[in-house]
């Protein structure tokens, strides 16, 4: 026996401006809108509602808004509404609480409490408008001995690399996950802007091979749609060893998501759940890992780099230290509010620490045991403005990925139901009507923009410091300062509070 | 860490406690017929340059002017008093055998107050310790250096090198020439010195420039942005920046890369003051290989914001600006004198009639060296 769970949203119609249309009912895959013809009225049935704002976006007459609904349940504040729906949920199904997106619950945005410098006087603001600014960024490992040729010229010596024109990358999203369309629209975007997108662990469909130099290829423990020439095809390959929205387990693409050419690109059998295991079942120990990135290496004849990537954790700085020592050429640091398609509710909500602290201790232990040469760092899971950019490269990163930001580029509205296969805009569904609704045309220039503007906004503030290249804002912390942070916060990510002096 | 009681700082903190920001005046000669000159023509320069610096803090670095003892290292040591003096000598005596040592010769000038104890000291590492520390020789002296510094309270090493030596303290620069007699005492082939604007008043004489590192100086104006990417990445080698100025990390960076890595003077300019990639993509396929080569290996030590440096070592100097020049620096040339200042009039008031004057861009190093038969055995060097 279900309990009626009331809807969070109520669909707010405003009669005087509905001109019946109809907009509203075609383009909603959840059928909250219908024309009533007894009533000779557009009706809306609320409880269907995700609150992705296709309808309202789309409504010609701007008729439409959804408003959180004022129905409650007897105010508490131990056992909040949220909470209670969730254990009806749990009691009617006997289920796991699966959920999409980044963690959306309050809690503590580092980011948002450090602040920035700026020079003046002592030391001149630089003016991108008018001066070279320097955005490239290579990625790799930078720890070899200086060689010459018998004419004493330097001999390029370092291992492969990875060239960025701006120190953002699109993080992982597997085909399946979101659509062909989402897919073409990020490899475009990436190829344009000269930096890389990543295939997830979903493998890589036919057509987009052609975008293998801007492609980073991603093994992973269910190895779905891995062989040579996928590895052969790409920029460079990592290897998935966790994700920051779900530490601990493996991937979960529902079985309706999983089409006939998923299933292919997969390797996979067509409408049956993917959940790929918690482990490598090759890696229980991080000699093991040596093993597979120098398998992986072997097999691209050492000419790509190999990132690892992992979900940032309590003894995060340990692991990184020990990737480090394994080969890896990047490791890549998922913070706990990273998005996912679909992740166990308790998981995303309550496994892993935040980006800026994982980062800033796996920085400085590298530091610390004077490997940090020998990889570049690469961090997500919540990368919301080019000012997060700018603070992690501060804190040490070498680059960002950014993925929740990228699909919002797109047309996302983070009504985080990626899961359930129905995505208005286009991007985490399957269904061929709904993936037409995202023109990689328009989409791929988007991104284009967004990353362009964020591009612009790095360059304004690596000026206002006084710096013209981005290598010499990374690991600069005396240009970051705390506000509203205690003396441990503030020592794990080795920076000043605001007010304090040099 | 050394420290002066004698001045009051009203509990501000001292270099090493803090980043304390600074404009300054830099200028060098160099005879590269090796031909040795006394001090007085660089305080000339510098005392043309007054108004950039606010007096607290000159310096100078003198090359070639210890012959008689140039095969031994030359301490240049500040004390706070007699205990820590006699702390440190026992040390010394532990470690080195020491040939020579007096107290510098100073006299009293209108401006120089509070001046700690200062003491000269030839030696050279006693063979058994070295060998027992499996470092060679450089390295040996640059630990002891550091000991010293770092762990004997009120004993400041600011001087190592061998046949050349620093002199500096708290004043304008002209007047700490005068203070150690380099207009009568010392004849050297080449000289730098530095003028310091802090924006601070620590008053205390070891934060005062140049700075030291066995036989390499180096003074610089500017302050640079990129001061703790270039510490945090150069900490990793074993340096440990305690001063926290400018001038230390560049002197490491430039040790690191010379001695450790074993890059040309050319190649450490095009990694501390790397060319723009866009200028780079100009250049010819064999310029444009080494440059990028180099940028990709050494991102993080790349110095960003204004800095002119003049870098002093064995047998000459190298003049470079930041990539964007944001601070001033002229070179000049005269026959053998060569000349580098912050500006122009600090060389038009040592020498007038000039065979070449110019600026040189961002980036771009200047280099002046002995000539291959300047003077030098049994000659003066």
């Amino acid at each position: 026996m279900d309990y009626y769970i009331p809807a969070e949203y109520e669909v707010v119609r405003t009669p005087e401006l509905c001109i019946g249309c109809r907009v509203c009912e075609r383009q909603c895959a959840n059928e909250v809108h219908k024309f009533d013809k007894d009533l000779g009225k557009m009706i809306a049935d609320s409880s269907k509602c995700v609150n992705c704002h296709r309808c309202v976006s789309l409504c010609p007459t701007h008729a439409l808004k959804i408003v959180k609904s004022d129905d409650t349940y007897k105010l508490n504040y131990n056992w909040t509404m949220q909470t209670m729906n969730e254990v009806y949920r749990q009691a009617n199904t006997g289920g796991v609480l699966l959920s999409s997106m980044g963690n959306p619950t309050v809690g503590p945005i580092y980011f948002d409490k450090i602040l920035v410098n700026a020079s003046q006087v002592t030391n001149p603001p630089i003016d991108p408008l008018r001066e070279p600014m320097e955005t490239v960024v290579y990625l790799g490992k930078k720890d070899v001995d200086i060689q010459r040729d018998e004419n004493g010229r330097l001999i390029d010596n370092l291992p492969p690399q990875l060239k960025l024109t701006t120190p953002i990358m699109f993080s992982a999203m597997s085909y399946g996950s979101i659509s062909y369309n989402a897919h073409e629209s990020l490899a475009r975007a990436a190829e344009e802007l000269g930096i890389y997108y990543n295939t997830g662990e979903g493998g890589l469909h036919q057509d987009f091979y052609k975008y293998g130099k801007n492609t980073i290829v991603q093994v992973a423990s269910g190895r779905f749609g891995v062989h040579e020439q996928y590895l052969n095809s790409a920029a460079a390959i990592e290897i998935k060893m966790g994700q920051g929205a779900k530490p601990g387990i493996g991937g979960h693409l529902p079985g309706m998501k999983i089409s006939d050419d998923v299933s292919k690109t997969r390797m996979i059998p067509k409408g049956v759940d993917a959940i790929s295991p918690a482990p490598h079942h090759d890696i229980y120990s991080i000699e093991d890992l040596r093993q597979l990135i120098f398998s992986l290496k072997e097999a691209t004849a050492y000419k790509k780099p190999v990132i690892v990537k992992v979900a940032a954790v309590h003894n995060v700085a340990a692991i990184a230290s020990g990737i480090a020592r394994s080969g890896a050429d990047i490791i890549a640091i998922d913070g706990y509010r990273g998005g996912t398609g679909a992740a166990p509710t308790r998981i995303r909500n309550n496994v892993g620490i935040p980006i800026e602290l994982a980062l800033a201790q796996v920085d400085e232990r590298l530091r610390q045991e004077g490997i940090r040469d020998s990889v570049s760092i690469v961090v997500g899971g919540s990368i919301h403005s080019s000012s997060d950019v700018v603070k992690a490269i501060a804190l040490g990163a070498d680059a960002c990925y950014i993925a929740t930001a990228a699909l919002m580029a797109l047309g996302c509205h983070l009504c985080r139901s990626c899961h359930t296969g129905k995505c208005n805009w286009g991007i985490a569904t399957q269904r061929p009507d709904l993936v037409k609704r995202l023109n990689p045309d328009i989409g791929y220039k988007r991104l284009v923009n967004l990353v362009n503007a964020w591009t612009h906004e790095i360059q304004e503030m690596m000026g206002g410091m006084g710096l013209n290249s981005i290598e010499a804002l990374r690991g600069n912390r005396l240009m970051l300062r705390g506000i509203g942070l205690n003396e441990t916060e503030l020592k794990i990510l080795g920076i000043h509070h605001a007010g304090e002096s040099m | 860490m050394f420290t002066s009681d004698q001045v009051n700082l009203n509990g501000a903190p001292i270099e090493g406690e803090v980043r304390i920001p600074s404009g300054c005046a830099v200028s060098a000669i160099i005879d590269r017929s090796g031909k040795r000159m006394t001090g007085e023509k660089i305080i000339r320069s510098i005392a043309t340059m007054h108004d950039r610096s606010n007096g607290l803090g000159g310096g100078f670095a003198g090359y070639g002017i210890y012959p008689h003892y140039k095969d031994y290292y030359a301490f240049h040591l500040f004390f706070n008093d007699f205990s820590c003096k006699k702390e440190t000598e026992d040390f010394l005596l532990g470690h080195f055998e020491i040939v020579y040592s007096s107290e510098m010769k100073t006299r009293k000038v209108n401006g120089i107050v509070n001046e700690p104890l200062i003491y000269r000291y030839f030696l050279y590492p006693l063979s058994k310790r070295l060998a027992n520390s499996l470092m060679d020789e450089e390295q040996y002296v640059v630990k002891c250096v550091n000991t010293i510094n770092a762990k004997i309270n009120g004993a400041y090493v600011f001087s190592s090198g061998k046949n050349m030596g620093i002199f500096k303290g708290v004043g304008f620069p002209e007047d700490i020439g005068k203070f150690y007699l380099l207009d009568e005492e010392y004849e050297g082939y080449m000289w730098t010195c530095h003028g310091r604007y802090p924006t601070n008043t620590p008053g205390w004489w070891g934060g005062a420039h140049p700075f030291g590192l066995l036989n390499y100086s180096i003074v610089h104006n500017g302050e640079i942005s990129s001061y703790d990417a270039n510490r945090r990445y150069i900490e990793m080698f074993g340096y440990k920046c305690t001063l926290q100025t400018d001038t230390e990390v560049i002197t490491y960076i430039i040790d690191y890369l010379l001695r450790v890595k074993h890059l040309t003077l050319e190649e450490v300019a095009k990694v501390i003051s790397a060319s723009f990639w866009s200028t780079i993509e100009d250049k010819s396929e064999e310029e444009k290989a080494q440059e990028t080569y180099l940028r990709k290996v050494f991102p993080s030590l790349l110095i960003n914001g204004p800095f002119s440096i003049i870098f002093g070592f064995d047998n000459g100097l190298m003049a470079l600006n930041d990539r964007l020049k944001l601070r001033s620096m002229v070179c000049a040339e005269k026959g053998d004198l060569a000349f580098v200042s912050s500006e122009e009039c600090g060389i038009r008031v040592i020498e007038q009639d000039l065979d070449k004057i110019y600026a040189p861009a961002g980036g771009q190093p200047v280099i002046y060296t002995l000539n291959d038969n300047a003077l030098g055995e049994g000659g003066l060097r």
